[in-house]
């Protein structure tokens, strides 16, 4: 099941004083929870990695595994109540198995996670400054609640926040919904991460809110060089922030690339339906939403054969009913660039040049080469 | 909520029951022909056939010869703010809508987007008068809803019905869904009782759901197959106007696009006009030919869709689109570059003086804190609220509103008289043209 | 806040007077004249009507009511003097009436009969929290394992049982069976001045039965608090931090999970001030619920007005105090 992973080209200069190789690698990860029905897999052999400086989207519907795989990372399951095989290697380390103490150590240190919805995220008793302070003094035990103190108000200050000798002590519920998920963010970088997973960080917020907490984003990784893991359901948000994108559905990768790759040249009928059901803000108004038929699937009770056969519109261009009996392996596309697709349809760029593409975006056919 | 960090997985239970039992009873009537083949799901075939049928499901057209079927003039909603003391006065106002004027035209729909608390949910509120207004008029059928007592509102309730963002919330778990979507018929007294499961029936089939899951449960229903059911609530009185405020937004993406068809097919089946409320810049331009844009409770800028998409003229509204990430341009590398709008919305007790959106403007100056600028008629179908109105990149060095208002470029008045403005819901056959400054007509 | 506090405070003795009102229009209102207790108690002789008018007379029942809860209130602020027959009392302010069995001012009982109260209630509801809260901490972490079921389900059978007869238990398990030192087989009062031992040692059997019932109720509030507040997105976020386990749970999980449970606490704390009536029969401590049991068998009607009064009094104190510490405890609310 380990397939290669793709790796955007490793161009960036890293100036920080690291060994080469990718800060995070994800190898053949399974994440399963015992449940009264039966264990559910909600990852499934899953892999990739990503590099310093680089950001990875990852993009799924509610239940797809976005979420489950990235708390793997950090270790948030409960190792009573959920059982993690595979491999995942954080700056070298193997952190499968790894002891809660020396796991601990590397949360909020060497990875970092924010949250989606911050007021939930936040703790609602404690001042904005004294989480951040809290965060700060967990991995620097000899710093000062002084330090810790003017630490937050620098973080507080470096992520937009106005006055933050001031706003550091107000609490949560004092803050605006742009202001809190600053907060958030300046939380999880105030030890200077190698790597940052944002969880849906923009989903609640406006637009305009949204497009300042994705400017700060990209302007901090800039600024630390640390590596993104964006985890989302709009691909907007994916275009404009990933160097590479990852599709999960049910569980597994569906499609894996670069994002210009994925975006251009999609060869799963899932990610085709995700582009072709969602308008967009330049295409021709006449352009019509294919939407994707039914519903996500039930973890408990997976499709048999390839999981996403029961919304497929294409699997009758396979022959015989291999998209109902056989799970697809996650292959090499046509692509030029690498790109990793798990569809047993034998030309699907011709299939969505010729059937898809002029009918999401007629405008596009063309320049897409 | 759950403690336990697989959430996602424990939505599951209450689908897996309605997916086996859906199953069950499809696998006997075996694959349907077509794209979609077994459905794992409680569609019917009518969805399946609209899903699989790309004809149909495009944005109603904008007819300008359409009469109104809802004239909202000078719509206003304050909501008192009360003092902690101990007698708790009224200090203040939330302007949560500050007279705004528009016209849903019959059978079309319009769009109304802005950002939280810019008052657009407020406004399909009172249109629906679930809030008394403050002051103004909605015209509907001859009649003003914003002054008639809440039985009078009776009739019209049939006429004006509201689709809620909230699938989950929205239903009532304990009832099922045929007393869901029937409760309209048994309470207006409109169908004879035993007639009543036949018309539910009827409309679930409508709005693609299995006619025959009437007695079942809103659990038992994914969260857009719940949209639907609140669809076919909405639909059970044959509603002329349909307040749609955020209905997909909190549905999974590859959700979205069943729940947009399915409204733009019931829009053309049912001539339905529609006020589309949401916060999706990309979903209202798909669905609405008219859109207006709201800022602190007030319209900053409304057109037609291609003017406010391509040519819009107010700062904001050119912040707003441009801050929406657009996958297909991004993924050929044509990433458009963004406006950064500084800080949060102003707090709507104190709004800013004269025009609302002046603190987080570039083009601010002078003459836009002293003087609110009015909602000028500009093209054809093209109203902008804004001193200084122009494309993006070529907004003008002097207002353009000077003359009008008979104020000089800093806002003190001249003297010489304001020229009477067009300040009404409609359009007129004559606009002020920005670059002669005179009344032009097309 | 402060204009919150005098809010609550008015209404708070808006409740009270109204209590007194509906407390005094029942005995007044009663099935049979509120002087009769009073005229059947004088010795060796029926109570025949001629004397009971004269009761009534002297006791102002031939007045309105109204004129009467006049002088009862005018007694609180500033004392009144009270006639039975013949016999003229002086009840100094705060006048809750006289006792039909002493001819004593309720009030001075009330006072000195206060401290055992007290005693009482403050050392079960320290015994509440003190095992309530760690073993309901304790369950929710290790929440659906079989100790925490065990638990569970024998705190439930515990909370089933009637608390009288749970108090009847632990005292015959303690004393008659066990025979445990320090601990006399009756309970009784030793004001904690006459040595600190002593007063233990005759409270301790009271404290145990209340302790070990309500703290059942107590593990089941922490628990449920700490199961929810454990499912918290902070709670995740501060896992995230790279906190240890412990400050996770204490800092994060439990601060917030004590909101509720002190809220329930200062209710029941003041419901405790209020008069334990069977641990103090059972143990035989002259507190206030001990009293107002003695009061209505004795049908001593003014003892059981008055403690009734200070009943309401106490919770409607109590539930102040807990919503004023309730916004200190929650800033959301403070800050609103």
């Amino acid at each position: 099941m380990t397939s290669t992973v793709p790796s955007s080209t490793p161009g960036s200069d890293s100036t920080i004083g690291r060994t080469e190789g990718p800060i995070l690698v994800v190898e053949d990860l399974t994440v399963t929870f015992p449940t009264e029905d039966g264990p559910v897999s909600a990852v499934q052999g899953l892999s990739y990695s990503v590099e310093m400086g680089k950001t990875l989207g990852i993009v799924g519907e509610s239940g797809s595994g976005k979420s489950v795989s990235s708390m793997a990372v950090l270790g948030l399951h409960d190792a009573k109540s959920s059982q993690i095989t595979g491999s995942i290697r954080i700056d070298g380390t193997e952190v499968v198995g790894l002891s809660e103490n020396r796991f601990r150590k590397l949360r909020g240190n060497t990875v970092s996670m924010i949250f989606q919805d911050a007021l939930a995220a936040l703790h609602p008793f404690y001042k904005i400054g004294a989480q951040l302070a809290e965060a700060y003094q967990v991995h620097h035990p000899n710093a000062s609640d002084r330090d810790a103190r003017r630490k937050a108000i620098e973080m507080l200050d470096r992520v937009g926040i106005p006055q933050p000798d001031s706003r550091v002590d107000d609490f949560p519920h004092q803050f605006s919904g742009g202001m809190r998920q600053r907060a958030m963010i300046a939380m999880g970088l105030i030890n200077d991460p190698s790597l940052l997973i944002a969880d849906e960080p923009t989903t609640a917020l406006d637009v305009t809110v949204q497009a300042q907490i994705l400017d700060l984003l990209q302007d901090l990784q800039r600024e630390f060089n640390s590596a993104v893991i964006i985890i989302t359901h709009d691909l907007g948000v994916i275009a404009e922030m990933a160097d590479d994108v990852l599709v999960m559905y049910a569980g597994r990768c569906v499609e894996y690339g670069t994002t210009k790759e994925i975006l251009t040249h999609p060869e799963m009928p899932y990610t085709w339906g995700l582009l072709s059901s969602i308008p967009d803000i330049s295409a021709s108004t006449d352009a019509r939403l294919i939407p994707i038929p039914g519903n996500p699937p039930s973890l408990f009770s997976p499709p048999t054969g390839c999981a996403f056969h029961p919304r497929c519109g294409f699997k009758d261009k396979v022959p015989g009913r291999l998209c109902y009996d056989k799970m697809p392996e996650l292959a090499t596309g046509s692509g030029r660039v690498e790109h990793l697709k798990r569809c047993h349809l034998a030309n699907p760029d011709a299939i969505y040049r010729a059937e898809v593409l002029p009918e999401i975006a007629p405008d596009l056919v063309e320049e897409i080469r | 909520m759950t403690q336990d960090p697989n959430a996602e997985a424990q939505i599951a239970p209450s689908e897996v029951g309605a997916n086996a039992a859906d199953t069950g009873e499809r696998q006997t009537t075996g694959p349907v022909d077509g794209a979609v083949g077994v459905q794992e799901d409680g569609y019917s075939d009518h969805e399946v056939a609209v899903a699989s049928n790309f004809e149909g499901h495009t944005a109603s057209r904008l007819d300008p010869d359409a009469e109104p079927v809802l004239e909202v003039e000078n719509l206003k909603m304050y909501f008192p703010v009360k003092s902690s003391g101990l007698l708790r006065r009224t200090i203040g106002h939330v302007q949560a809508v500050d007279g705004i004027s528009f016209q849903v035209p019959r059978g079309g729909s319009l769009g109304l987007v802005g950002e939280s608390g810019c008052g657009k949910s407020t406004t399909g509120r009172l249109i629906t008068r679930l809030y008394d207004p403050t002051g103004g008029s909605m015209m509907f059928e001859g009649k003003d809803l914003a002054q008639i007592s809440q039985r009078e509102m009776k009739p019209y309730r049939r006429d004006v019905q509201m689709i809620f963002q909230d699938p989950y919330t929205s239903l009532n778990p304990r009832h099922t869904v045929g007393a869901i979507v029937g409760a309209p018929l048994s309470v207006h007294k409109i169908v004879p009782k035993n007639k009543i499961l036949g018309r539910v029936q009827e409309l679930l089939e409508v709005v693609g759901l299995n006619p025959e899951h009437y007695n079942r449960y809103p659990n038992e229903f994914s969260g857009g197959q719940r949209q639907r059911i609140g669809i076919a609530r909405a639909l059970t009185l044959n509603p002329k106007l349909l307040v749609a405020d955020e209905p997909v937004s909190a549905l999974d993406v590859s959700i979205q696009a069943q729940v947009v068809n399915l409204l733009q097919d019931l829009q053309k089946e049912f001539d339905i006009a529609f006020l589309f409320i949401a916060h999706d810049l990309a979903i209202v331009r798909h669905f609405c030919p008219e859109v207006a844009v709201m800022y602190l409770g007030k319209i900053v800028e409304i057109a037609d869709r291609e003017t406010l998409y391509s040519h819009s003229h107010h700062p904001y509204t050119q912040a707003l689109i441009s801050a929406v990430p657009d996958v297909k341009q991004a993924a050929i590398g044509g990433r458009r570059e963004r406006i950064r709008l500084e800080g949060d919305v102003p707090s709507p007790i104190n709004p800013p003086s004269g025009c609302r959106f002046r603190t987080r403007c570039s083009y601010a100056q002078e003459i836009c804190a002293r003087v609110e600028p009015p909602l000028l008629q500009i093209g054809w179908r093209h109203k902008v609220a804004c001193h200084f109105a122009g494309e993006l990149g070529a907004h003008p060095a002097t207002p353009v509103t000077t003359e009008l208002l008979g104020v000089d470029d800093q806002g003190t008045p001249t003297g010489t008289a304001a020229t009477p403005l067009m300040t009404g819901p409609g359009y007129e056959p004559e606009w002020y043209d920005l670059k002669t400054k005179q009344l032009t007509s097309a | 806040m402060f204009a919150y506090i005098v809010k609550r405070l008015i209404s708070g003795f808006l409740v009270v007077t109204l209590v007194s009102m509906a407390v005094f229009a029942l005995f007044w209102y009663g099935p049979s004249s509120p002087a009769k207790p009073i005229c059947d108690r004088e010795q060796g002789v029926r109570c025949i009507p001629e004397r009971l008018v004269a009761y009534e007379k002297s006791l102002g029942y031939d007045n309105p009511i109204y004129t009467e809860y006049g002088k009862f209130v005018k007694g609180i602020f500033v004392g009144r003097e009270i006639a039975f027959r013949t016999d003229v009392y002086q009840c100094d302010a705060p006048c809750l009436g006289l006792s039909y069995n002493t001819k004593q001012p309720v009030t001075h009982e009330l006072v000195s009969r206060l401290p055992a109260t007290i005693s009482v209630a403050v050392g079960g509801a320290f015994l509440y929290l003190l095992l309530g809260v760690p073993i309901g901490v304790a369950a929710a972490r290790r929440r659906g394992s079989v100790a925490d079921k065990a638990l569970v389900s024998s705190f439930l059978f515990l909370s089933s049982i009637p608390y009288y007869l749970f108090a009847l238990l632990t005292w015959l398990y303690l004393t008659v069976l066990w025979e445990a030192p320090v601990v006399s087989d009756v309970g009784y009062f030793s004001p904690f001045s006459d040595g600190p031992l002593k007063w233990f040692g005759g409270l301790f059997l009271a404290w145990v039965a209340l302790g070990i019932f309500g703290c059942t109720q107590y593990t089941r509030y922490t628990r449920g608090a700490m199961v929810e507040a454990l499912s918290e997105d902070y709670i995740r976020t501060a896992k995230a931090k790279g906190l240890p386990a412990r400050t996770v749970v204490y800092r994060h999980g439990l601060r917030a999970a004590l909101v509720p449970v002190v809220t329930i606490f200062g209710i029941d704390f003041g419901s405790l001030l209020a008069g334990t009536i069977f641990t103090e029969r059972i143990f035989e401590i002259q507190g206030i619920g001990y009293w107002s049991l003695q009061a209505v068998g004795n049908k001593d009607l003014p003892v059981v007005a008055a403690t009734t009064l200070f009943s309401a009094v106490m919770l409607i104190f109590s539930n102040l105090i807990v919503d004023v510490v309730y916004s200190f405890l929650d800033p959301r609310v403070r800050l609103s």
